[in-house]
């Protein structure tokens, strides 16, 4: 037992768990300038966010402690039981909810409130990681893909449809990323940038001028196609023509599908959000004001930003959800491009670290739940900092250990230390 | 290490990751640092600025008796826009109630202040006066709900308050400042007060003091929630500077008092410093009807009142001197070496021509007599032969040159122009007709001596001023100079000082004459009390709007004035009869600091000789 101890803390990788207090610290901080009154007077008084905060970082910590002190052994089959288990609470959830600003994602335990959302992002990581570790497993054609998708798509439409909780529904969509690493198709990777452009495109130019500019590229494929073929004939393919043809139809009709989609499928409010990112819309008192606030906030941050607990704009509720979702407007309004940009990097290292890490594993159950996490990390900062920055629409997701909140920070810690406990153990194995 | 053949693919995902943080970087540069238009934003949304409005200078009177102070007021603010903020809707029936006043009413307002043609700095993010000058009283019940209401604030400004009332021309009012006034003077801002005529006028840069400031935090439902960076931007007001005025109150509510029921109006000067004594101009009204929230019907009132109270006849009615224009015209005459004091003409009574002789007396007169008795064939033949001392001349010349000599003369009185250097906003220049006018009336040759006759008993195109009566009367109490007539009470006022182009010496005859009218002409019926003496000229002017003008220009005591007075009663008859007692109780109140002749002050102070005159005290 002492030694196993010791060997966790000696193995432990010290960089990543600096670079969480790190984040947690100025995330305290940051809660506590969102949540600021003027009538408080003790930044510790539990009563008010940033107390609470406290508290849940110590609960954080003390959950990470417990987990480092665990078996490996113990946490990997533990995967199969936790995710049967979250799948059951998510489907209970709706039932036992109270209703949150007409989302059903939280249920009461005593005290307080938990959203089991965000410890099912762990439960799928393992349970993925439980699969597709498996001796033996590949993945060489789609049909290996199959049963991690069920995995990932089952939480994912719980919580969509039942919770109807569509941007904790949309985190499960950052696994895809481990597929790549582990041999799914890139060309995935690069139809959803080619569905992003085209659906952007068409709601904003309109199907016909969307449809128009996909042919137009068809063109010059086909184009350079028959320029390989006059130059070097035998590098030419007939297939190659009839593929870019195939999926410049597809394009097109994902272009004229996109509008009635966004028009049919999409809730109004969904609607409004998308629109007003692109432009479509201008709203700024109605879905557009969240993030006109929000840009206004950092905006007025400047360069230096107006000093810690000096911010307005995020003090006097201009802007929702300050401390949740929208946390990273405190941290421009008062610490400006530096403390902003300085956060955005601590944020790059701690995902560069995690890859690494991910990386190094000598077993692939290690290395797929590594990348879950290395996903989990890089959408929920691309969309809640791109959200709170115009870039994204209002998708309601917690910035990892800087968003106030219980359940996220503990889902998070949960994350973070099961992969550093997997990663300690790398080296116990070794020996 | 895994060792497999998807192993570049972690830079993909590296890549991934830097590509996000690089363009999130990239847009908050143009977020923060390129786009300054967010800063400008966030401090409107979140900061309010409020003004604190200075308490006003105070106005004491030359014994330190307080005139004007401050009274505090309250003005009731709305931001429309945070109003319809809260959560639940505004409630206006609780904001009525507060304010007492009727739903009607409260839409009436609201529609006033959003229309922009009555309203054109309505905005609604900035506050908006809904009602003003309401007092403590008034104010109360707000003050109570104002919690429950957002989107609404009071204010608290000063409105003046008056001890006397009286001197309302003099002191002047305060309004709210026209868009002109913004834009000439970055200070004020609309909604502002700022002196609109008299002394709060000309002295309102030291009166107003300076607004201070408080930077206020906002929050998205419009309650203000403290003070921006602990007050560190926050200023305080300045209160203006108070004023000490040279009037002496008592003898001001005098001069009011016997002026009742007529036009006219009556001034004292300290001759040998300059300072205004007393400015009373009737019609007048009590000061404290132009201040709070009766002021706008009050002010159309004296506005649309025939009688014109809101002209300061004191100093802008303009009118022909009459007989007492024979004091400056002696001395014009003596310097300019056209009669000397003993020189006699004849007079012929009311036979005499050009000018008949409105007195009965000896002929012929010399200089002493002809002031005593108002000879009008004396000034007559004098002004002629001090004209035409050289003779006419080719082209007129001489006669023009000696005319010019006499206009330089006369103005050296400053009678035909403003006191440039004076505190008193409101003048007119009078006028002392120069060669170029009667060039332009007759041609250069056309216009002799006889043409201009009734210049020489003050008739003609001569005007005046009572100011510059008073002042011409003052020059002539100090033999040869005057310091410009001020109100303020300041020593800088006494560097002013004017000689005039008469020689001192040839004041003491023209005084001596003067006091002679006070024993044995037409003045003597008023001498002062307990021996004092004085002296002065009585005159009465003929006009086109009816009755004689009666005016009276006098000082006392004769041998040391101390004060110098002149009195005009428009319509009134004899100067003698209305004028000279108003002027020569003044004096007595002045020098002795009582009144005997308490019958005479009653029977002026009582007589209504315009029926269209209001009392409005």
């Amino acid at each position: 037992m002492a030694s196993r101890q010791n060997s966790v803390f000696r193995y432990v990788d010290w960089t990543t768990i600096g670079l969480l207090l790190i984040l947690l610290l100025f995330g305290w901080m940051n809660v506590l300038g969102a949540s600021w009154s003027f009538d408080q007077t003790n930044w510790f008084d539990f009563t008010y966010r940033s107390g609470k905060q406290l508290v849940w970082i110590g609960t954080a910590l003390l959950i990470g402690f417990v987990i480092l002190m665990t078996d490996w052994k113990l946490l990997q089959a533990s995967a199969w039981i936790l995710y049967g288990v979250m799948l059951l609470i998510l489907l209970a959830t709706p039932v036992l909810a109270h209703d949150i600003k007409g989302s059903l994602s939280w249920i009461t335990l005593g005290p307080v409130s938990i959203q089991p959302a965000e410890f099912s992002k762990y439960t799928t990581a393992m349970a993925l990681a439980a699969y597709m570790g498996r001796y033996g497993y590949k993945v060489r054609s789609w049909r290996d893909l199959l049963v991690p998708f069920v995995l990932m798509g089952a939480p994912m439409a719980i919580i969509m449809v039942l919770q109807k909780e569509t941007g904790s529904a949309l985190v499960y969509a950052s696994f895809v990323l481990m597929f790549y690493r582990k041999g799914m198709t890139g060309n995935i990777l690069l139809a959803g940038v080619a569905a992003v452009f085209l659906f952007v495109l068409a709601l904003k130019a309109g199907a016909t001028a969307a449809i128009i500019t996909v042919l137009a590229i068809t063109l010059l494929v086909i184009a350079y196609l028959f320029y390989i073929r006059w130059k070097d004939s035998r590098r030419f393919r007939w297939s190659h023509i009839w593929i870019t043809l195939l999926l410049s139809a597809i394009s097109c009709g994902f272009c004229a599908g996109c509008d009635w989609a966004f028009n049919h499928v999409l809730q109004d409010h969904q609607q409004r959000r998308i629109a007003v990112v692109l432009g479509i819309m201008d709203d700024p008192q109605g879905a557009g004001y969240n993030v006109n606030q929000s840009k206004i906030a950092i905006g007025s941050g400047a360069f230096l930003g107006k000093g810690f607990l000096k911010g307005t704009q995020t003090k006097m509720n201009f802007v929702p959800e300050q401390a949740t979702d929208f946390i990273f407007c405190t941290v421009g309004e008062e610490w400006g491009f530096v403390g902003s940009t300085a956060v955005l990097i601590v944020y790059l290292i701690l995902i560069l670290r995690l890859i690494t890490i991910a990386e190094r594993q000598r077993d692939e159950f290690s290395m797929i739940y590594g990348y879950c996490v290395v996903g989990i990390f890089i959408f929920h900062l691309t969309i809640n900092v791109g959200m709170v920055l115009g870039l994204m629409p209002v998708i309601g997701i917690p910035l990892p250990f800087l968003s106030y909140g219980g359940s996220s920070l503990w889902g998070f810690s949960i994350l973070l230390f099961t992969l550093l406990r997997l990663d300690a153990a790398r080296v116990e194995q070794l020996r | 290490m895994i060792n497999d053949e998807l192993y570049k693919r972690h830079h993909v995902v590296q890549a991934i990751a830097i590509l996000v943080v690089v363009i999130f970087v990239a847009r908050l540069f143009a977020l923060q640092i390129i786009d300054k238009s967010f800063r400008d934003k966030s401090d409107n949304i979140s900061l309010v600025k409020q003004t604190i409005y200075p308490p006003r200078g105070l106005i004491y009177d030359r014994n330190g008796e307080l005139l004007v102070y401050n009274q505090p007021i309250f003005e009731v603010m709305l931001v429309v826009r945070d109003m319809n903020k809260g959560e639940a809707p505004f409630d206006t029936l609780a904001f009525c109630r507060a304010m007492r006043i009727e739903r009607e009413q409260f839409d009436r307002r609201m529609g006033e202040i959003r229309d922009k043609s009555k309203n054109p700095g309505y905005s609604q993010y900035r506050p908006q006066v809904f009602m003003t000058q309401l007092n403590s009283v008034d104010i109360a019940p707000l003050q109570q709900e104002i919690y429950k209401l957002p989107g609404v604030s009071i204010r608290k400004r000063t409105l003046r308050d008056y001890t006397y009332a009286a001197a309302a021309q003099v002191l002047g009012n305060i309004g709210e400042v026209s868009q002109k006034d913004i834009d000439n003077d970055s200070y004020y801002q609309s909604g502002d007060f700022s002196g609109r005529d008299g002394l709060e006028r000309t002295y309102e840069k030291v009166l107003r003091g300076e607004k201070g400031m408080e930077v206020l935090m906002r929050d998205n439902r419009g309650c203000i929630q403290g003070h921006y960076e602990n007050g560190a931007l926050d200023r305080d007001p300045i209160a203006g500077d108070n004023i000490t005025i040279t009037l002496d109150i008592q003898l001001q509510l005098l001069a009011e008092e016997l002026l009742q029921g007529k036009i006219g109006s009556a001034v004292a000067i300290e001759p040998s410093t300059g300072e205004i004594l007393a400015l009373a101009s009737n019609p007048t009204w009590n000061p404290s009807l132009l201040i709070g929230r009766q002021r706008s019907a009050n002010y159309r009132e004296l506005l649309n009142d025939k009688t014109k109270p809101l002209m300061n006849c004191a100093t802008q009615a303009q009118y022909s001197p009459g007989s007492t224009f024979k004091t400056v015209q002696s001395l014009v005459c003596l310097q300019e070496g056209g009669i000397t004091p003993n020189t006699m003409y004849p007079c012929s009574g009311p036979g005499s021509s050009p000018i008949k002789c409105t007195h009965h007396h000896g002929s012929p007169v010399t200089l002493l007599g002809a002031i005593e008795q108002s000879c009008n064939p004396y000034y007559w033949q004098a002004f002629r032969d001090m004209l035409e001392k050289n003779g006419y001349g080719k082209d007129n010349e001489n006669f023009r040159a000696r005319y010019q000599l006499w206009v330089d003369d006369m103005r050296s009185f400053n009678l035909g122009r403003k006191f440039e250097d004076s505190d008193i906003s409101e003048q007119s220049r009078g006028s002392v007709p120069t060669t170029d006018l009667y060039d332009k009336l007759y041609g250069k040759t056309g216009w002799r001596a006889m043409t201009i006759r009734s210049n020489s008993i003050g008739q003609g195109e001569v005007l005046v001023t009572p100011l510059q009566l008073c002042n011409m009367v003052a020059t002539i109490a100090n033999e040869g100079y005057y310091i410009t007539p001020h109100l303020c009470k300041e020593d800088s006022f006494l560097e002013h000082k004017h000689m005039t182009a008469v020689e001192e010496r040839y004041f003491p005859v023209v005084k001596a004459g003067m006091g002679r009218v006070m024993t044995n002409g037409t003045g003597r019926h008023y001498a002062l009390p307990d021996g004092i003496t004085s002296g002065g000229k009585t005159g009465t002017v003929q006009n086109s709007r009816g009755r004689d003008h009666a005016i009276f220009i006098g000082f006392a005591p004769l041998d040391d004035p101390k004060i110098a007075v002149a009195v005009v009663v428009e319509n009134a008859g004899f100067g003698a009869t209305w004028a000279a007692p108003i002027a020569t109780l003044m004096m007595e109140q002045y020098l002795t600091g009582k009144i005997t002749r308490t019958d005479l002050r009653y029977r002026i102070g009582t007589t209504v000789l315009n029926a269209n005159v209001k009392s409005r005290k």
